[in-house]
């Protein structure tokens, strides 16, 4: 396979470093770790590396209670002993009873796929150390039955991750580390022509004034994002909402501001 | 010489690692820095960065190695030829690369490189290409990439080393005492574990036991899962002087919160001094009574509080001492902080400002109330072991006679 491989698809706009960073670890057959403020497009990033390579994408979206090992697979005892009390199926074939997680099924797929580790820091703290013998090896047992599998390609591995300085050294030490800087104006343009190509420039540019200029807001809790900007256009276009005749106050504040704080921090700098 | 820049970078304190400096030299060999200077920019940051924090001391580390190449050409010839005849400096490569370099002939290089020169000053460009190696890339191990390094100008868009320039990560650099992985692993120690609750979890020896008494009729014994026991109860300074720790205590909180972490876990806010109301939020609008606090609380929860300690004695001494308070607080707070660590069997305060700064302040008088440790990984570690076991509490460290009159 040549460099180079991915340059966005035409609902996901990546920038030029972003795009760089997914070749090399592509290249490097490295896992690819992105962070980024929330809406900055993370997740959304491993469903478009796998269109834009036409390969299958499987997701294993991580929670606090998740373990390394369902990610590989996990025995069903009880719809075994289920079974050999009601005499369903054939118990002696434990192999029926394994079910691969989503990182056990990346690397018994007979063909290269995009693995997308979602939202990884949700975990305990030892998951990603978990991970990486089979990250590395690109192989696993299952102990049960003795079946060894070991990935005929190494699957595309990408892993998203909100918190910072969150992960084991040894973990981030294997990975190609990206981070999606918040778009600027020029990049958000094209973000959102996206998801509405038909809006008006000069619409676009009030929009983007008004939310870049609410992002600049010092002390604000949180700041709206990408996913919000695009729900505010959503909702103006809908009223009709003309954000240059309309005076005083962000119209439809509530989508973009989600915190009564920063309401009220906002309405506070709007009257002064 | 680039192995130069690994020594640049871990000057500028990045921890890069042999993993991570091999995976940029088969990248290079790959071409994967695309034979651009700012190609390499990025690719050696994906590779051996691996935290927005350290993105400033990576472009840092990237001028101090980068900006002779631009400035002084003819310099890197000499640096060149000393890194390839002083083997000490080859001491950080592999067998292949050292291979590699020898097959290299030096006077050709340098041959290529003047006339790079030459061609720079003819063309009036200001200089944007750095030096062709002549057909062998010191790093491809193969010889399949002839790639020189071009400084700058890859065709729109600024250069790596504008960028570099910019120091446009210099905000988010964080030279701190504490990350919220470090505040994480501490806080694995405060734990008791017990099995409580629900019976959710399928008990396998019991199972077996049970069915096996039960003549091979299946009998599924669960159980309570095994959780940890402790409650917690963090109380936070906020405001004030305790602005400059802002982050520190939003990552403590950050790590103490964390879902299924404790049994319970609570948090109250004051500013400066604990009087007779504490605060559910740190906006001070949902009152809550310190009497109600102790007395909806077990003795055996932990108590920990964050704050510097640090206020006018009045304000810690005097009945009416409070300056941020409306209502007259009768009760002094030295008063309430006592009620507070009488009532808990185990409580800790952990404290941001560091400890040299204790002696002649109302820490030291808070100090003699609440065991007070200094909010370091070893402060912070020595405040766990203290909660879960007890034992010792720590010194207050040189006390001065003032807070023995202030004691009166
Ligand atoms: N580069 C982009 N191109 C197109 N749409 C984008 C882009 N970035 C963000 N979006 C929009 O923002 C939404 C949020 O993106 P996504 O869920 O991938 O963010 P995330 O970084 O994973 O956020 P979180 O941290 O909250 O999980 C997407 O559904 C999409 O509508
Ligand atoms: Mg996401």
């Amino acid at each position: 396979m040549s460099f180079d491989q991915f340059s966005g698809t035409a609902s996901y706009i990546a920038s030029d470093e972003l795009r760089h960073a997914v070749n090399v670890a592509v290249a490097l057959a490295r896992p690819l770790l992105v962070r980024g403020e929330p809406g900055t497009g993370k997740t959304l990033l491993a469903e478009n590396v796998a269109r834009a390579l036409g390969l299958p994408l499987l997701r294993w979206h991580v929670k606090s209670t998740t373990k390394a090992k369902e990610g590989l697979y996990v025995y069903d005892t009880v719809a075994r002993l289920h079974d050999s009390r009601f005499g369903d199926g054939d118990v002696k074939d434990i192999a029926r009873y394994i079910r691969l997680g989503p990182l056990g099924l990346a690397l018994a797929a007979d063909h290269r796929v995009v693995l997308l580790i979602d939202e990884i820091d949700k975990a305990d703290l030892e998951f990603p150390n978990d991970l990486l013998l089979e990250l590395d090896a690109m192989r696993f047992r299952i102990d049960e039955t003795g079946r060894e599998v070991v990935a005929q390609e190494r699957p595309i591995v990408i892993i998203t991750s909100n918190n910072e300085k969150e992960l084991p050294d040894a973990f981030l030490r294997r990975c190609v580390f990206h981070y999606i800087e918040f778009p600027g104006r020029e990049l958000m343009q094209r973000i959102v022509r996206v998801h509405h190509p038909d809006l008006e420039d000069k619409v676009l540019d009030q929009a983007l004034e008004v939310f870049y200029g609410l992002r600049a807001t010092p002390k604000l809790r949180k700041r709206p994002t990408t996913s919000e900007l695009i729900d505010w256009i959503c909702a103006l276009r809908k009223a009709g909402v003309d954000l240059g005749r309309v005076g005083g106050g962000i119209p439809f504040l509530g989508t973009l501001i989600k915190t009564e704080q920063d309401v009220e921090l906002v309405g506070k700098r709007a009257k002064a | 010489m680039l192995v130069d820049f690994l020594f640049e970078l871990r000057r500028h304190k990045l921890k890069v690692s042999t993993h991570e400096w091999q995976a940029l030299m088969e990248a290079l060999a790959l071409g994967l820095h695309d034979s651009s200077l700012d190609g390499f920019y990025h690719l050696a940051r994906a590779v051996c960065v691996k935290d927005i924090t350290e993105y400033d001391a990576f472009d840092q580390a990237f001028l101090a190695y980068f900006k002779d190449v631009k400035a002084d050409a003819l310099a890197l010839t000499r640096e060149l030829e000393a890194w390839l005849t002083d083997p000490r400096l080859l001491a950080g490569l592999t067998d292949e690369q050292r291979r590699a370099l020898q097959a290299l002939d030096l006077d050709k290089l340098r041959q290529l490189f003047e006339q790079r020169l030459r061609e720079q000053k003819e063309r009036h460009d200001g200089g944007n290409r750095w030096i062709g190696t002549g057909g062998t890339s010191p790093f491809g191990n193969s010889g399949v990439n002839p790639s020189g390094i071009r400084v700058g100008g890859s065709g729109g868009g600024r250069s790596a080393m504008q960028v570099a320039e910019e120091r446009r990560w210099k905000e988010y650099r964080k030279d701190v005492s504490l990350d919220v992985r470090q505040i994480d692993v501490a806080l694995r120690g405060l734990r008791q574990l017990g099995r409580d609750g629900a019976d959710e979890e399928l008990d396998l020896d019991e199972t077996v036991d049970e069915t096996c008494k039960n003549a091979g009729d299946l009998e599924l014994v669960y159980r309570p899962p095994r959780r940890n026991r402790v409650k917690v109860i963090l109380l936070m300074d906020v405001g004030g002087s305790m602005d400059p720790h802002a982050e520190l205590a939003s990552r403590l909180f950050t790590a103490a919160s964390r879902a299924g972490r404790f049994a319970r876990f609570r948090s109250y806010y004051f500013h400066n001094c604990v009087y007779e109301t504490v605060y559910e939020d740190a906006a001070f609008k949902k009152k809550v009574p310190v009497a109600e606090l102790i007395s909806h609380s077990d003795r055996d929860e932990k108590l920990v509080v964050l704050g510097d300690a640090l206020m006018h004695p009045a304000e810690l001494l005097d009945p009416g001492g409070a300056i941020y308070y409306y209502a007259s607080n009768r009760t002094p707070g030295l008063e309430w902080l006592r009620r507070l660590a009488a009532h808990f069997r185990r409580a800790a305060w952990l404290n941001p400002e560091p400890d040299r700064y204790w002696g002649g302040t109302t820490v030291e008088v808070i100090a003699s109330v609440f065991p007070m440790w200094q909010l370091t990984l070893e402060g912070l570690a020595g405040a766990v072991r203290y909660l879960v076991r007890g034992g010792a509490r720590p010194a207050v460290p040189n006390p001065s006679n003032w807070v023995k009159l202030g004691l009166g």
